[in-house]
C-alpha cells in the first residue's frame, strides 16, 4: 500500500540532497569543528557554510543565526532571554493561538508573577490590531507572535506587529517554524527581533533548529558550558544535522517560489474535492491570507480520530485537532479560540502538503475521502 | 498513535449492530457532541426480560465505537438482570483492554445499557442528571455520584484516573481540587498526603521530629543488639548522627545508618532526608 503524505506540518521527508550532504559528516568528516587542527577546521568551515545558507534563505546576516537543537529550543531561549534582559519589565504579549513551545513557557512565566495578555482571534483565527496597540505597554518585556499557525496554516501581520512593538521599545519575537521555507522571510526588511525556525519542517532532520538574534539584542544563553556559538548556545554542534539544514534551506532557497504555487494548486484541488463531495464539511482559518501548503477542514458530526484511524486504513496520513488525537479531553485550543462550534470541531483534520505531495495522492484522497466520512456518519447518532 | 488491540481495530472497522433498531422497547443515551463522544443504543427486551437484540449509534473515536459494537455482542441473549451486572471493566476487557486514556469510552458503554434498561423497568434515568447528583465537573457534565461510581468500581487511586474514567476535570481543571477530595473521601483519608505536596517543616519542626523519631522508633531497635545512637546535628534536610554501644564498632554501621536510621528518618520526619555519620 503507498502511503500518501500529508502531515507536512508535523514533519517533512528528509530531501535526498540533505541526506546525501549529512553522510560524510556521519562517516569520514568527524571532526569537533572548535578543534583547532584542520581537520576540525574543515567541518568548522562547513557549519559555517550551513550557517551563511540559512542566513541567506532569511535574509540576515549568519553571525545573527544561533543553531539549537530545534524550534521549542529557539522559542523557550528567545524568551528566557527577553526576561532575562529586561528585569524591570513585567508583562508579555501572545496569542491564544501559539504553539505549546511558546504557550507553555509564557504560562510559565505567568506563574511567576509576569502579567501576560493573551490575544484573542476571531472565527477565522484573525487577530485585532487594536486589542494589541491597546494591550502594548511600557512595561512589556516582549511580544511573542507566531509567524504562521501551525493548524490552521493562517499568516499573521508580523510586519506591522514588529513595527508597532518596536514604537514602544518592546522586543518582538516570532516563532516561524511553520513559515520558513514555505513563504519567503526578508529579515532585512522585517524588523523582529528574534525568529524561531525548525530543521525538520524544511526537509531536514528532527533534532536541528535555529534562532535568528537581530544584531544588537541582547542575549542571554540559555544553555550555558563553553564557547560554541560565540557564546550563546554552549555543547558541541550537532554538525551533521546543522549541514543537512543549510543544504535544506538552499534547496527552500533555490525553488521556494515555483513550489509554493504548486502545492498551493495541489492544496486547493484537494480542498475543493473534499468540500465538493461531503456535504456539511468546512474550511478553518483565514483562506485568503494562510500558508500555501495548509487545509484544515471539519466534517460535521463525527470524530477526527475515528476520521484519521481509518484514513491510516487507506495509507493517508493526516492529523486532527480532535480531542481523542491528543490524548486531552478538548478540541484543539486553537480551534476553541477560533469558537468553531463542537459539532465540527471534533471533526476537523488538517492536511498538508509538501514539494513531494504528487497529483496522484490528491486524487487518490479526494476518491476516498468521502466514504470514510460517510462510513462514520452512517455510525453518528447525530446523523439527522 | 494509540495502542489498541487488534479487537478495537476489528471493531471500530467493521463494528456489529450498528444503526436504530426497529421494534426497540429500551434506549438508552449518553455523552453529548460537546463532549465529544456521545451513544444511543436500542435493545429489544422480551416480556421475560431477555435482551433479544441490540444495536448502537455512536459518535466518537475508535474506542467508543468498539466499546459500543463489543457491547452489543456482549448483552444479546442476556437477562437485563445479568446485563446490569457488566461492569465498564468488562467492556474493556472483551476489547484486550483500552489505554487508560480510553476507559471513559467503556463506562459511556455501561451507562447507556443501565439508561436503556432503566428506561425499559419505567424506571427513573440514571442519576446523570445534576439533580440527582451534585455536579462537579461542568465541562463534562459529570457528577459526585458518577465520580464515585468510578472509583469504586475500577479501584482509582489518582485524580488522573478519574479524569480517564469519567473526563471530569479533563477540559479546563477547575474541579480537579473537588475530584481529589471525593476520592480522598473515598479513600478514607484525611487529608490530602497523595494529591498535594506535604507542606515542609520549618527547622525547629524538623529537630523535634527528628529526636522524636530517634527516641521512639530508633533507639530502641538499636538498643536490642546493644547499641546506641546520638543525634550530633541537624543542619536542613542533612541529620548528623553518631552510633554507639557496639553499633560503634558494627562493620555494618554504613548499613544500619542507610537501611534503618535514613529510613526510618524519612518514613517520619520528611522523605528527602540524608543522613550521615559524624
Amino acid at each position: 500500500m503507498k502511503t500518501i503524505y500529508l502531515d507536512n506540518n508535523a514533519t517533512t521527508a528528509v530531501a535526498p540532497e540533505v541526506r546525501d550532504a549529512i553522510v560524510p559528516y556521519l562517516s569520514d568528516l568527524y571532526g569537533n569543528p572548535s578543534s583547532m587542527h584542520t581537520f576540525g577546521g574543515q567541518v568548522g568551515d562547513a557549519v559555517e557554510a550551513a550557517r551563511e545558507n540559512l542566513a541567506n534563505l532569511l535574509g540576515a546576516s549568519p553571525d545573527e543565526i544561533l543553531f539549537t537543537s530545534c524550534g521549542s529550543e529557539s522559542d523557550n531561549a528567545a524568551i528566557w532571554s527577553a526576561v532575562q534582559t529586561q528585569p524591570e519589565k513585567r508583562h508579555l504579549i501572545t496569542t491564544r493561538v501559539e504553539h505549546p513551545a511558546v504557550l507553555n513557557v509564557i504560562q510559565h512565566w505567568e506563574r511567576h508573577g509576569y502579567r501576560v495578555t493573551y490575544l484573542g482571534v476571531d472565527n477565522k483565527g484573525r487577530l485585532d490590531m487594536d486589542e494589541y496597540a491597546q494591550a502594548l505597554s511600557e512595561d512589556t518585556a516582549l511580544v511573542s507572535i507566531m509567524f504562521a499557525n501551525n493548524e490552521v496554516g493562517n499568516i499573521y501581520p508580523i510586519q506591522r506587529m514588529s513595527e508597532m512593538a518596536h514604537e514602544k521599545g518592546i522586543l518582538f519575537h516570532t516563532d516561524a517554524v511553520q513559515t520558513v521555507g514555505k513563504t519567503p522571510i526578508d529579515l532585512s526588511h522585517l524588523p523582529v527581533d528574534m525568529l524561531s525556525l525548525s530543521g525538520h519542517k524544511l526537509h531536514a532532520p528532527k533534532g536541528i533548529g535555529a534562532l535568528y538574534i537581530r544584531k544588537g539584542v541582547r542575549f542571554r544563553p540559555f544553555l550555558r558550558g563553553g564557547h560554541q556559538e560565540r557564546g550563546r548556545r554552549a555543547g558541541t554542534e550537532n554538525v551533521p544535522y546543522i549541514i543537512g539544514m543549510g543544504v535544506a534551506a538552499q534547496l527552500a532557497l533555490d525553488h521556494m517560489q515555483e513550489e509554493r504555487v504548486q502545492v498551493a494548486l495541489l492544496r486547493d484541488k484537494l480542498e475543493a474535492g473534499i468540500l465538493e463531495r461531503i456535504p456539511d464539511s468546512m474550511v478553518n482559518g483565514d483562506i485568503e491570507n494562510r500558508l500555501p501548503n495548509t487545509s484544515n477542514i471539519s466534517f460535521k458530526n463525527v470524530e477526527g480520530e475515528a476520521i484519521l484511524l481509518m484514513l491510516d486504513r487507506l495509507g493517508i496520513c493526516a492529523s486532527s485537532g480532535s480531542a481523542c488525537t491528543s490524548g486531552s479531553l478538548e478540541p484543539s485550543h486553537v480551534l476553541r479560540a477560533m469558537g468553531v462550534p463542537f459539532n465540527y470541531a471534533h471533526g476537523s483534520v488538517r492536511l498538508s502538503l509538501s514539494r513531494y505531495t504528487t497529483d496522484e495522492d490528491v486524487d487518490f484522497v479526494i476518491e476516498h475521502f468521502p466514504q470514510v466520512i460517510e462510513t462514520l456518519r452512517a455510525i453518528s447518532p447525530f446523523k439527522d | 498513535m494509540w495502542n489498541y488491540t487488534e479487537a478495537v481495530h476489528d471493531h471500530f472497522l467493521r463494528p456489529h449492530n450498528v444503526g436504530p433498531l426497529e421494534g426497540a422497547n429500551a434506549i438508552g443515551e449518553v455523552g453529548s457532541l460537546a463532549c465529544g463522544d456521545a451513544l444511543k443504543l436500542y435493545l429489544k427486551i422480551s416480556e421475560q426480560g431477555i435482551i433479544e437484540d441490540a444495536t448502537f449509534e455512536t459518535f466518537g473515536c475508535a474506542s467508543a465505537i468498539a466499546s459500543s459494537s463489543v457491547l452489543t455482542d456482549m448483552i444479546k441473549g442476556m437477562h437485563v438482570e445479568d446485563a446490569l451486572k457488566i461492569s465498564n471493566k468488562d467492556i474493556a476487557n472483551s476489547l484486550g483492554g483500552l489505554p487508560k486514556q480510553k476507559m471513559h469510552c467503556s463506562v459511556m458503554g455501561q451507562e447507556a445499557l443501565e439508561a436503556a434498561i432503566r428506561q425499559w423497568k419505567g424506571e427513573p434515568p440514571v442519576p446523570h442528571a445534576h439533580e440527582e447528583g451534585k455536579l462537579v465537573c461542568k465541562c463534562f457534565g459529570v457528577t459526585d455520584a458518577q465520580i464515585i461510581r468510578a472509583i469504586r468500581e475500577n479501584g482509582l487511586k489518582t485524580v488522573e484516573e478519574v479524569t480517564n474514567y469519567t473526563k471530569a476535570g479533563g477540559a479546563c481543571g477547575e474541579c480537579l481540587d473537588e475530584i481529589g477530595e471525593i476520592l480522598a473521601a473515598e479513600l478514607k483519608q484525611t487529608s490530602f498526603v497523595e494529591l498535594k505536596p506535604k507542606q515542609r517543616l520549618t527547622n525547629v519542626q524538623r529537630m523535634q521530629l527528628v529526636l522524636k523519631t530517634i527516641e521512639e522508633e530508633i533507639r530502641p531497635l538499636l538498643a536490642a543488639d546493644g547499641g546506641d545512637i546520638e543525634l550530633v546535628d541537624v543542619d536542613g534536610l542533612r541529620v548528623v548522627v553518631s552510633l554507639r554501644g557496639r553499633c560503634a564498632q558494627c562493620r555494618s554501621s554504613d548499613v544500619t545508618i542507610r537501611d534503618l536510621v535514613q529510613r526510618l528518618l524519612r518514613e517520619h520526619v520528611e522523605p528527602d532526608i540524608v543522613v550521615e555519620e559524624a
